[in-house]
């Protein structure tokens, strides 16, 4: 009770005198001439100090933020253009491949067209031989048959008891072979 | 007074809920004269190292990541800086430091009236009306400073219906005188009332000393009564200071830009 009394008494005698120390006037000069020191003094500090310091700070954060995004767009292209170069690079040797491919098989095939010519020559000239010691043999045959029947035949006219005369024999001989 | 009378009624509950706001020396206890170092001066000196705190030595760093508190100065620099660019345009960022100045003011201003037993500078109309006089004057002095007299093009709006246009010049000339009533007693009004409010529920709070039966109820619902406006509060206190900042750009885009 005794300090309600005393806060009653209090709010009369000092600035209650209106029930709002909104509305005391008598306060009104004090607060306005602190609040005129204060709004300075906080003018001073952002316009002088803060201001300019965070806007600084945020106006290098734009700038490397740009930066970094204009050199990731540049190592991107620098990129596309190392996967464009080995792309190259893969037709190029697959190219290449394709050519020696081919070049290859061309050369095998000469290789093996040449073997063939060459293998043909020999059977050929083999041939060419069997037939000639074929006809040879043909020959040397021919005339064995002569002779045998030339001898043959002298014997048997002999046996028959003739006279082989050698030039009758040896014509009969031709004209029987002829026949 | 009509609470005080109540609160003698109500046998030993203490109502002064407008006593937070009184304007006191700090030192002796003499008349209040207009360089007196009073509560008014401790706790606007407060606000202002609270600003060089936040504005000055939290974003000291120039980091290229922010730190905590770098992000928080910038924060509010963007954030206001953006304010005003949106609203008054391009050419009204030269006056950016001004209205960062008035909403850094208030803002910290409001926000250390919600620490107990402190002084809400921003309750009383003397400093609010002091700062919306301020912006009333120098926009004022600007629109007719940028546009000479066209600058009353303001009040004839010119896409209304000819027949309407001196009437609404009329309802535009005496809306305008009224803005810097409006602006100052919504910002004072808002925190003077919440501050209030919440002195009331505290005076509340010990009815359970007095008598415990009514008290059980009334004790913590008046504690709860408290923590619920006091969250209100936080919220009230960023928000009028937005709008009084948001307001002044209204204004200051009226005086760049008179032609609707």
């Amino acid at each position: 009770m005794a300090t309600q009394t005393t806060d009653a008494g209090q709010a009369v005698g000092g600035a209650a005198k209106v029930g709002m120390p909104q509305l005391d006037f008598s306060t009104f000069s004090n607060q306005i001439f602190w609040l005129v020191i204060t709004l300075v003094v906080i003018y001073f500090i952002l316009s002088r100090i803060a201001l300019p310091r965070i806007g600084g700070a945020l106006a290098d954060r734009a700038g490397t933020i740009t930066n970094d995004l204009a050199e990731a767009e540049d190592l991107k292209s620098q990129a596309l253009a190392a996967e464009e170069a080995y792309e190259k690079a893969l037709g190029d040797a697959r190219a290449e491949a394709q050519n020696i491919n081919v070049l290859m098989r061309a050369e095998i095939q000469g290789q093996l067209d040449e073997e063939l010519a060459k293998a043909d020559a020999q059977i050929s000239a083999r041939t060419k031989e069997a037939a000639a010691e074929l006809a040879e043999i043909r020959d040397s045959a021919k005339a064995n048959v002569k002779i045998v029947a030339k001898a043959t035949t002298k014997e048997i006219v002999a046996a028959l008891g003739g006279k082989a005369d050698a030039k009758t024999v040896t014509a009969a001989v031709i004209e029987r072979m002829k026949g | 007074m009509a609470t005080e009378t109540h609160g003698e009624a109500e046998a030993g509950l203490v109502f002064h809920p407008m006593d937070q706001f009184q304007v006191t020396p700090l030192f002796g206890a003499g008349p209040v004269e207009w360089f007196t170092i009073t509560n008014v001066t401790l706790w606007m000196g407060v606000s202002i190292l609270v600003i060089f705190a936040i504005l000055v030595l939290g974003a000291r760093g120039r980091a290229l990541v922010p730190t905590r508190s770098q992000s928080i100065a910038e924060l509010a620099y963007g954030f206001i800086y953006k304010m005003v660019e949106d609203v008054t345009g391009k050419d009204g960022v030269v006056y950016f430091p001004y209205i960062m100045t008035l909403f850094m003011f208030i803002v910290v201003a409001n926000f250390l009236g919600l620490l107990p037993m402190a002084f809400t500078t921003t309750s009383h109309i003397a400093v609010t009306a002091v700062m919306a006089m301020a912006v009333f004057l120098a926009v004022t002095i600007l629109g007719f400073v940028k546009n000479g007299f066209s600058f009353l093009s303001v009040f004839w709006i010119s896409s209304a219906p000819l027949v309407l246009r001196p009437i609404l010049a009329l309802i535009e000339v005496i809306s305008y005188f009224v803005r810097p009533v409006s602006h100052s007693i919504r910002l004072a009004g808002n925190m003077m009332a919440g501050h209030a409010v919440i002195k009331v529920f505290a005076a509340f709070a010990p009815l359970i000393l007095i008598s415990t039966g009514i008290g059980l109820v009334v004790t913590p619902l008046s504690i709860l009564a408290i923590t619920a406006i006091y969250a209100l509060e936080v919220l009230v206190s960023f928000i009028q200071a937005y709008v009084f900042a948001i307001l002044t750009c209204v204004y200051l885009r009226d005086a760049l830009h008179p032609h609707h």
